[in-house]
């Protein structure tokens, strides 16, 4: 198991470090790094000082031991636009972001596991079948088109909810403000998490009732069936819980996904997170920014999906020697 | 695949009326784009067929509505209808493209991964993993937002970085499983060369979840574009797209003007829901764990 966690780690630097070589290439080869480091406004003095203080003068590789070292300390240089180091200005729009993603994530995966649950059950009952064109159209909507349209409804026709922004945020500890203490903070949230939910929700659901249909005619289920254990027993303990990896994992690998969507529903509703900075930068080709971004993303990425793999190995036995 | 289930696919099919009208939509949208040139009212990107004159007219049936602008016009004054046949165009090249471009990288290393296994097996299938865990959407939306170059080759190229996995991933599994029949044991035995063995045993018979994946990623990446073409990181302003369509709109959903992004927004919804409903009915017709439903 030890070994199992260890290799899992290795491969995350591996992957880690390959991240950090494109970002590099990125930064090198498109401008001079030394005046970007510097700011616009350096003077050539102060672009030689950073040129040599970053070892900008010597070797390739020299010079990307030395970005790495740099970047492992947190220093990706100055946004172009606002002055402000990189990732400080990226750290203060996590709060917003972390807040919209995880709820819509949690919700996701709940709601999905259950609603897969019950689908399986009963296939053919017309909640059932009512449920599974909600998800057809919740596959076949592209999250941008969901709020957009969530907007124009909710917001511009019946007027219920606000149409952008965060609403009151109040401050919990450091620079986290959160949405949930407030009234208005809360129906804020409403829009842009059911915009965020909508896609994930149904990917989940679909692959829970898929996994039900499958498992429930397995032999295996029969024979608890047969055993005269109780329905819940036999549905959670022994159906459920071998289509729980599938679930799990696609979940793990959905973050990817959350992230990227949180940027569009972040950029519809105006949300102050960290996808719609980084849209902003894309539009200005703000680099230090973006490479932040990319970095950051990645660390979480691989975090969770390391996470997750190490989760499945307490659920599945048959992984941890492979 | 066995004779019984073959002879019963064409019947089966017709039986499916989700399945129908999934088809019937896929290929009337395939139609609608082909002949867009033939069939629209106006060419949205022939500057000289475009006037500014008429901006922001309502769809016909509203006071202010003109001929020949159906479903009204933009801010530029290009029809709305003639832009969205125009923009199924790129919709369907793009996501053909990918599905060419990604499935035949995807088959071929699945393909690879899975028949020689060892060191090779586990490099492919760790890229995979990893570049899979990015996400497509993701990792197609930072590299088109670093390169600046716009075009529909660019966004066909950024969107396979990552989508082949998918092609990869169920090859390799399906190669698993028919390595182990008969046949291609009996092959191995008489000596068959690996590229033969490869080309005429395994391939053909390791195709049917690949056909499934090919329909659900048609529509995974006709929406990926839409969404790329909406943050404006997709194809050029000078190409028409559905996705930019609805940013537009997006604009004017205060004035009211709901057409602009219901218009291109139905068009995106409908085309998918009917890739979506073909590929329901044709991974539940080629999976033999879950049988036949009547």
């Amino acid at each position: 198991m030890s070994i199992y966690i260890l290799r899992r780690l290795l491969q995350g630097v591996l992957v880690m470090l390959a991240v950090t070589f494109v970002c590099f290439v990125i930064f090198r080869f498109t401008g001079d790094p030394a005046a970007i480091i510097a700011g616009q406004d350096a003077t050539p003095q102060q672009v030689e000082q950073v040129r040599q203080a970053y070892g900008l003068d010597r070797p390739f590789y020299l010079q990307y031991v030395f970005w790495v070292a740099h970047a492992a300390q947190g220093e990706f240089g100055k946004s172009f636009v606002s002055k402000v180091p990189a990732l400080r200005l990226i750290l203060e729009r996590l709060p917003a972001t972390a807040e919209l993603a995880v709820t819509a994530a949690l919700t996701a995966l709940g709601l999905g596991i259950v609603l897969g649950v019950l689908v399986s059950l009963r296939p053919r009952s017309w909640p059932s079948r009512l449920v599974m064109a909600g998800s057809l159209a919740g596959i076949s909507t592209p999250t941008f088109l969901m709020g957009t349209l969530l907007i124009m409804v909710f917001a511009v026709q019946l007027g219920f909810l606000p149409p952008f922004g965060r609403g009151d945020t109040v401050t919990l500890v450091g620079y986290w403000q959160t949405s949930f203490a407030t009234w208005s903070g809360l129906t804020h949230l409403v829009l842009p998490v059911v915009t965020l939910v909508g896609y994930q929700l149904a990917v989940l659901l679909r692959l829970t009732r898929a996994g039900m249909r499958e498992v429930l005619n397995e032999e295996y289920i029969r024979t608890a069936w047969a055993k005269g254990l109780s329905a819940n027993r036999v549905i959670f303990k022994h159906a459920l819980r071998n289509v729980l990896i599938p679930v799990v994992t696609m979940s793990g690998l959905m973050l990817g996904e959350l992230l990227v969507f949180s940027i569009v529903t972040e950029t519809i509703f105006q949300w102050p997170g960290m996808g719609n900075l980084l849209l902003t930068s894309i539009y200005e080709s703000d680099q230090p920014v973006i490479v932040t971004y990319i970095m950051l993303a990645s660390v979480i990425i691989l975090t969770v999906n390391i996470s997750v793999d190490m989760l499945y190995a307490v659920l599945n036995p048959k992984i941890r020697y492979a | 695949m066995p004779d019984g289930r073959r002879s019963t696919f064409g019947r089966d099919f017709l039986h499916e009326p989700a399945a129908v009208f999934g088809a019937g939509v896929l290929a009337c949208f395939l139609l609608a784009a082909l002949a867009a040139p033939l069939i629209a009212p106006q060419n949205p990107y022939d500057l000289r067929a475009v006037s500014l004159q008429h901006f922001l007219k309502p769809p016909l049936w509203y006071p202010g509505g003109e001929a020949p602008f159906l479903l009204g016009t933009d801010d530029r004054g290009r029809d709305i209808l003639s832009t969205m046949l125009y923009g199924c165009r790129t919709s369907l090249l793009v996501g053909l493209g990918v599905v060419a471009l990604a499935g035949s990288i995807g088959v071929s290393l699945g393909l690879m991964a899975g028949f020689y296994g060892g060191r090779l097996d586990v490099v492919i299938m760790r890229l995979a993993d990893t570049l899979f865990s990015f996400s497509t959407t993701l990792i197609a939306f930072l590299m088109l937002g670093l390169f600046k170059q716009r075009g529909v080759l660019i966004v066909i190229l950024a969107i396979a970085v990552v989508d082949w996995v998918r092609y990869a991933r169920t090859m390799r599994g399906s190669v698993l499983e028919v390595k182990e029949e008969a046949f291609v044991q009996a092959a191995l035995a008489a000596g068959c060369r690996d590229a033969r063995l490869l080309l005429r045993h395994i391939l053909p018979n390791a195709m049917a979840p690949i056909l499934v994946i090919m329909a659900v990623d048609l529509a995974v990446v006709i929406m990926i574009e839409a969404t790329l073409s909406f943050l404006g990181v997709g194809v050029p302003l000078t190409e028409p797209s559905l996705g930019m369509m609805i940013a537009i709109g997006k604009n004017y959903i205060y004035a009211g003007m709901w057409w602009m992004v219901l218009a291109p927004g139905g068009a995106v919804v409908l085309l998918v829901v009917g890739i979506n409903l073909f590929a329901d009915w044709l991974r539940e017709a080629l999976n033999p764990k879950i049988g036949r439903r009547r």
